[in-house]
């Protein structure tokens, strides 16, 4: 038993130190986040403003509402970006340094390792997902009115679990294409969100690609944050898009595990662990 | 006490010769040997010989495709994570985050062995102190260090974590001719103060003689000799080092070879 608790303090703190690498590294990467951040809002802005021209060239919208709709797409796309971008980048920076060979060399569970990562692509992509919504919805002078934020995040935090597992599967894309894998990364981001009626409703879809987006953790992320932040829908007036959410993160967990341990085992055997670059 | 045991133990890459064709590489030809507690065993090889995978092998970076290897007991392959917790390596390469700073490199490193704030905070100053690394640099940005500095951290990183298997793969290999005699000093200190097992990769047949206890030669793949400098210099017949790795291998120890692991 004893034994079992110092085990378990041994890998929290290996946990923690995942997180605080994570931290030095935005600290010492600061302003190149800021500048990415300021991309982000520029490029968010150019879809938002979609809304604007629709009706400037006679559509008839509601133009808050769609202004919003599109807003909580880019919001979302940003957030999935972030999750990816650290857990897939993370692992192909450590591999351009050279400090993969010593983090898959320390005692620590390869689920701790990947959780401490997931953790910190969570709360970071949120403080920017929460800026990145602020300032853009001020920007438009979006009033929200009926927006219930409690609703929203709680279904943000339950599809978290699921895109943390699907992003443990692209992060394992480095380790076995260390040439390739980061891009890899980036057309999985960009099929989900498509799949997932980013800005448009999924029923617009082709067949096979709404066939897709039932099993795709973002197509109802975007459709209860949106139904909480538009229409004041609560958590159970959302339970419809939490309860696939909570089925797929189940899923998506163990298995973006399994990917990534197959993964660094093919790395292992194939001598794919040595600094690249 | 055995501390390490390597049986037959193979290992094979596999290379494209173009987009369709693949051959297999042999690394390492069923090597064995063994290595006892306390004991400093230096491993010499022109480049490609196979001492880094081996290191690789032992550090569980690497799985074999077969025989065996065990590190105090446990087996290498069958159960890492009890390995990783007794083995740590410095490489020819210091291999850091390159914006953070020693302290940073080190703290975070050392939270995966288990190590708290409040034991970093006292560990790395005392660590850093030791192996000469000035005390006034400890925020600098590990790019803003000559290679000797970093290896000196490299070397501190492996300490902070106290194993008892320390696994140097080249660990002067590119240093100046200071910094190369102050890294030895400290492996020495090492081993006299923390009863620490060696096994040292290097293509520095002085470095090999002045450090270790025995000496093997490997040659593409082979470990074709293992013994004290003096047995090896009487096997083949000849007063130096150099002469015997000549006598065994048909060729100085020149790096004239691709590294194929």
């Amino acid at each position: 038993m004893r034994g079992a608790a110092a085990t378990l303090r041994g890998e929290l703190i290996g946990l923690a130190g995942v997180v605080e690498r994570n931290v030095y590294l935005v600290r010492r990467y600061i302003w190149w986040d800021i500048a990415f951040f300021v991309w982000t809002v520029a490029n968010t802005l150019t879809i938002v403003y979609i809304a604007k021209g629709i009706e400037a060239a006679g559509g008839q919208i509601d133009v808050e509402r769609t202004t919003t709709i599109l807003l909580i797409g880019a919001v979302i796309w940003a957030y999935l970006g972030i999750i990816f971008e650290i857990l897939t980048e993370t692992v192909a920076w450590e591999r351009w340094e050279g400090t993969i060979e010593y983090t898959f060399m320390a005692p620590l569970a390869r689920p701790v390792h990947l959780a401490g990562m997931g953790i910190f692509s969570v709360a970071y992509g949120v403080v920017r997902a929460v800026l990145l919504f602020g300032i853009v919805a001020a920007l438009f002078d979006l009033q929200l009115p009926e927006a219930n934020f409690w609703s929203a995040v709680v279904v943000l935090a339950i599809a978290s679990i699921s895109f943390v597992g699907i992003g443990m599967m692209t992060a394992v894309l480095p380790l076995i294409s260390p040439e390739k894998g980061v891009q890899l990364g980036f057309i999985a981001q960009g099929v989900l969100l498509v799949v997932s009626g980013v800005y448009y409703p999924v029923d617009v879809l082709p067949g096979w690609m709404q066939a897709l987006a039932v099993i795709s953790p973002a197509t109802y992320a975007l459709d209860g944050i949106r139904a909480a932040i538009l229409d004041g829908a609560g958590v159970g007036a959302v339970w419809h898009d939490i309860w696939p959410l909570i089925i797929i993160g189940a899923v998506a967990v163990p298995l973006g595990l399994e990917v990534f341990r197959r993964g660094e085992r093919h790395a292992k055997r194939h001598g794919k662990l040595k600094r690249s670059g | 006490m055995t501390a390490v045991e390597v049986s037959d133990l193979r290992k094979e890459f596999v290379r494209r010769d173009g987009p369709w064709r693949r051959r297999r590489v042999p690394a390492l030809r069923g090597i064995s040997f063994t290595i006892e507690r306390g004991e400093c065993v230096a491993v010499l090889g022109a480049n490609g010989s196979g001492k880094s995978t081996l290191v690789r092998l032992l550090a569980t970076l690497l799985l074999h495709d077969g025989g065996s290897a065990h590190v105090f007991g446990h087996d290498v392959f069958g159960d890492p994570r009890a390995v990783r917790r007794l083995v740590n390596r410095v490489s020819v390469e210091a291999s850091f985050f390159k914006k953070m700073s020693s302290t940073e490199n080190l703290s975070y490193s050392a939270r995966f062995y288990g190590m708290t704030r409040g034991e970093t905070s006292r560990r790395i100053p005392e660590i850093l102190e030791r192996v000469g690394f000035p005390v006034e640099r400890r925020g600098e940005a590990m790019e803003a260090l000559s290679r000797g500095m970093q290896q000196k951290v490299a070397l501190a990183r492996a300490l902070l974590t106290a194993p008892v298997l320390l696994l140097l793969d080249e660990p002067t290999t590119g240093l100046d001719p200071r910094s190369k005699l102050e890294v030895q000093e400290f492996i020495r200190e090492v081993r006299q103060i923390h009863d620490a097992t060696i096994l040292l990769c290097t293509h520095d047949l002085d470095e090999a003689e002045a450090l270790a206890d025995r000496i093997g030669i490997l040659h593409r793949g082979e470990l074709i000799a293992l013994g004290t400098a003096d047995e090896l210099k009487r096997r083949y017949e000849t007063e130096t080092l150099e002469g015997a790795f000549f006598a065994a291998t048909g060729r100085a120890l020149v790096d004239d070879e691709e590294e194929e692991d």
